[in-house]
This record gives structure tokens, sequence and C-alpha cells, in this order.
């Protein structure tokens, strides 16, 4: 995974990912164990399971900010590999929101949004901040560029990170569990504003608990535990009529309560 | 107390403290120690103003005040540069750059600063001097001394800075990387401005340090206030005024910049003492 390749992708998709391993703590812990998986471009793909399943290393390995112990992973037809340059490359075309939101707590929430337009797209200064109050009017907070992300609530802190990322037009977004930390009457208005997007067109994939969602806005569930993939395929066949016994203990725990 | 009558007891007392408890809760935030710093601050100035002896002591140190209050300042803007750098170094993925930094900030704490005074004065210097060839001779002690200090306190302040940048959470670089800005970006427009505004505080206790220490490069001959007061306490055995005049120099400086910095942190919502 050394050298620097920019070959076609084996496919239409936007997403491969062959033989993906992740070890932590010099290989005793296996993360994630042989996982492959494609993203066709325009399709939303959610990855659930247990905590510990291995899910958000898989999406953590498509940004580069996990670097695969094995196998690997293409985004839009270049192969990510350990080099800044191509890592940063990849990274450009890719936006992710993160459970924290992690917006940048210094700068006010206009700011927050044109930073990287300006430093990594190099937008002059009025073109950004036109994108970044579109996309803020997009994500329904754009009374609050002006604001700092500490007086937002949770909610409108994640749809502001929604907005960052998408002010760089990226070609597929990334979720890590964007619910997750929310209180639960600000959990529909994310899920609102990335069902929209769904049904825009952006590719996705979405680490989620939110099984309403992932029935709802996926093409296509993943369902994984202990490192690997236990079954995928259409969100609604799955939740119905699950496959696998490890897939069927696993909704009675997040349906059943 | 009988168990009935204790709930709507307890309510009055906790809605409305008594006049005599929020009197007492005042009483005890006040900064008392101000006012005792404030009372020696003025019974010095009413010493210097009525006094011959004690004036003369002020006019005779007074000419100090400017070497040591440049000494700090150029010495601690140094000192911060150094700073970074090695606090940069310091948690450098790279092997080598770490163990250049984590080398240079241990060998400085280990010495006791005089010594380091004395050595960046007499061995560093020289040796520089040999090896980029300059004179030795042509570099003043003042320019000797600011090294030191800057030397001294890059290493004080690069340990400021490590635990600044390690104080902004990880995913905030995440988030800057995920956005594709390269880790020098990320570091000097998310990361440092959050760690610097964390690091104020510690930042402001070693300038105050290092404007207490400057009296250490009267060693060297530098006329700063203390070689100044120690020329004229030799020369006229006056060391009762000498003394506490200069006690009063670096005391109503301390105070001052103490102060600020005590303004700065309840404006930022941390907590004094």
């Amino acid at each position: 995974m050394t050298d620097y390749q920019l070959k076609a992708a084996p496919g239409p998709e936007t997403v491969i990912i062959e033989g993906l391993v992740k070890t932590f703590d010099h290989g005793r812990v296996r993360a994630v164990d042989g996982v492959d998986l494609r993203v066709p471009t325009g399709h939303v793909v959610a990855l659930v399971g247990p905590s510990g399943s291995g899910k958000s290393t898989v999406l953590r390995c498509i940004n580069g900010l996990e670097i695969p112990s094995e196998g690997s992973v293409w985004v839009d037809g270049r192969l990510l590999t350990a080099k800044s340059s191509d890592l940063d490359a990849v990274r450009e075309e890719v936006g992710m929101v993160f459970q924290n939101f992690n917006l940048f707590q210094h700068l006010t929430v206009l700011e927050n949004v044109t930073l990287a337009q300006r430093i990594v797209r190099k937008r002059p200064k009025a073109e950004a901040e036109r994108v970044a109050r579109e996309q803020l009017e997009r994500v329904g907070i754009p009374e609050k560029a002006d604001s700092s992300p500490g007086d937002l609530s949770g909610g409108q802190q994640q749809r502001v990170a929604i907005a960052r990322s998408l002010a760089m037009n990226p070609k597929l977004m990334l979720f890590d569990e964007p619910t997750s930390a929310l209180d639960p009457e600000m959990i529909k208005e994310v899920l609102d504003v990335m069902l929209e997007l769904a049904v825009g067109g952006m590719t996705m994939v979405v680490v989620t608990h939110e099984m309403g969602f992932a029935r709802a806005a996926a093409n296509q569930l993943v369902v994984m535990d202990h490192g690997r993939i236990v079954e995928q395929g259409i969100p609604a066949e799955i939740f119905d009529s699950p496959r696998e016994e490890r897939t069927r203990q696993f909704f009675d725990k997040v349906l059943h309560h | 107390m009988p168990i009935t009558g204790g709930a709507p007891e307890v309510e009055r007392t906790t809605l409305v403290p008594p006049m005599s408890e929020r009197f007492r809760a005042s009483a005890r935030d006040f900064p008392y120690w101000l006012l005792a710093i404030a009372g020696i601050l003025g019974w010095m100035v009413f010493l210097i103003v009525t006094d011959e002896k004690y004036r003369t002591a002020f006019d005779r140190i007074l000419p100090g005040l400017g070497t040591t209050i440049s000494a700090t300042v150029v010495g601690f803007g140094l000192a911060l540069f150094f700073g970074l750098l090695a606090g940069l170094g310091r948690i450098s993925k790279n092997v080598f750059v770490r163990n250049i930094a984590i080398t240079y900030i241990e060998f400085i704490r280990g010495v006791p600063i005089l010594v380091l005074i004395f050595t960046v004065a007499f061995v560093v210097v020289p040796q520089l001097s040999g090896a980029l060839g300059f004179s030795n001779s042509s570099v003043t002690p003042f320019t000797r001394a600011v090294s030191a200090l800057a030397i001294i306190y890059g290493a004080y302040l690069a340990e400021v800075f490590r635990a600044g940048i390690e104080s902004v959470p990880k995913g905030q670089t995440e988030a800057g990387r995920a956005l594709g800005m390269t880790s020098g970006q990320t570091m000097r427009r998310i990361v440092l401005p959050q760690a610097i505004r964390n690091m104020t505080p510690a930042i402001g206790n070693d300038l105050i340090a290092m404007l207490k220490d400057s009296s250490l490069l009267s060693v060297l001959g530098v006329r700063e206030l203390t070689q100044q007061g120690r020329l004229y306490a030799s020369s006229s055995f006056q060391f009762r005024p000498t003394y506490l005049v200069l006690t009063f120099f670096y005391l109503s400086m301390t105070l001052i910049l103490s102060l600020l910095l005590r303004w700065y942190r309840s404006r930022l919502g941390l907590a004094n003492d």
C-alpha cells in the first residue's frame, strides 16, 4: 500500500472496499476482519451493528482517518494509500460528519463553513461566504451564521457540520453516528436533513443506530458484528426477515425496547 | 428538632439566605491579600516620597528599569518562538525530531537557572562564535543574558505548548483533516488558535517568572534593576533603602501583570485561585 497508483476502480461505484482488515494495538485487536463492500454512486448504505462491531472503523478507513492494515479502498476510482498527498486528495472529495459534531470552537458558524473552502478549494472570500450561506439555508439555520458554535443546540451544531461538509461539494458523505450524541427531540431535525440529501442523490455511507432512518433512506443495509459483515441487502427485507441468527439477536436488542 | 417542623424551616433558609449569611459569603471572597499588598506598596511609596535616602536609592535604581523590561520582552518573545518549536517537536511523530526536543527540554530542566546563565554566557556563546565565525568579544553581556533567558524559558514554554496543543480535542484535528486540510494547515488554523487561548494563563505565569528571573542577569554585569541596586548599595552602604526600593519595583510590576492575568482568566470564565 505504499506506492501511488491511480488505476480505474473495478466498477461504477463511488466506494469499493476489498479485503479490509484493520488491527489496533500491534495486531492484538482486529477491529475490522475482512470486509468487502461496494457503494454504487448515488446510493445510501447504512452500516448497523452492536457497538464495537467495527462499523465506525470501516467508515474511517474510507477517508483515511484510519489507514487499513490490509486490503484496498478505492474512492471515486482512486486507491487510498498511506501517502499524505493521496489522503488529502481523497478527503477533498469526501465529506464527514462526526458523532460529536467537531465544529471549530474558536470560529463562528459562517467561518466554520468557509475555512476549508478558502484553504483547500482556494475560493475567494465572497464566493466562500455565498456558498456557506446557501448551505446553511439548505440545512435550515441561515440565521445562525454569526453565532458561536457553543451557543447552538446539538441538533443545530450537527446541521452546521453537515453544511460545512456540503460546502466542499463532496462526491461522497460519511456519517459516523450523527445522532447518537443528540437529545431525542433534536434527532429528527438532523435525520430530515440527511433524508433530503439522500433523496437528492448524494452517495452516503451512514453508521447509525436509527433503524427507522436506515429503513426509510438506505438502498442497502449492512449488518456488522465482530469486524465482519453478517448480512447485507435491501433494508426492508432484512428488517422483516433476517436470514442470520446474529442479525435477529441485534434487532431484538435495538427494536424491542 | 422535631421531624415535622424540619421541612418548612429548611425551605425558608435556602430560598432567601439571611442578611448575615450573605455578608459572611462576601466577606469570605473579599481579596484581603490585594489590600495587604497594596498597603505594603503604599507604605513603600510613602517612604520614597518622604525620605531622602529612599528617594536617592529610587533615583539610582530607576535607570535599570528599561533594561529589565527590554530583557524580559525580548527574551520572552524569543522564548515563545523556541517553546513553540520545541513543543511541536515534542509531539512530533518523527522519532529524531521528538528526541531532539526532549533532550533540549530535559537538559534545561535539569540544571539551575543561575548555572545555565553562566553556561550560556561562557560556554555556548564562545563555542558558537568559533563555529559560526563571529568574534566572541563582540557579543555584549545583554545579548548573552537575553539568549540565556530565551533558551531556558523556551524549554519551560515547550511543555506549556505541548499541554496546550494536547488540550484541544482530537476531533478538531480529525474534522480539519477530513475537510482535506493538510496537517500543517490544521495545526495553524484550527489547533493552535484554540491551544493558545487555553495556554494564556500558563504563559502569563511564565512571563511573571521571567520578569523576576531577569534579576539573575546581574551576575553577568547587565545593568538591570538588581545590578543598579547592588552597585548603589555597595558604594553607599544604604542596604536597607536599596533593597526595599528594589522589592518595590519588582512587586509593583508583578502585581500589575498578575492582576491583568486574573482579569483575563475571569473574562475566559476560568476560576482564579
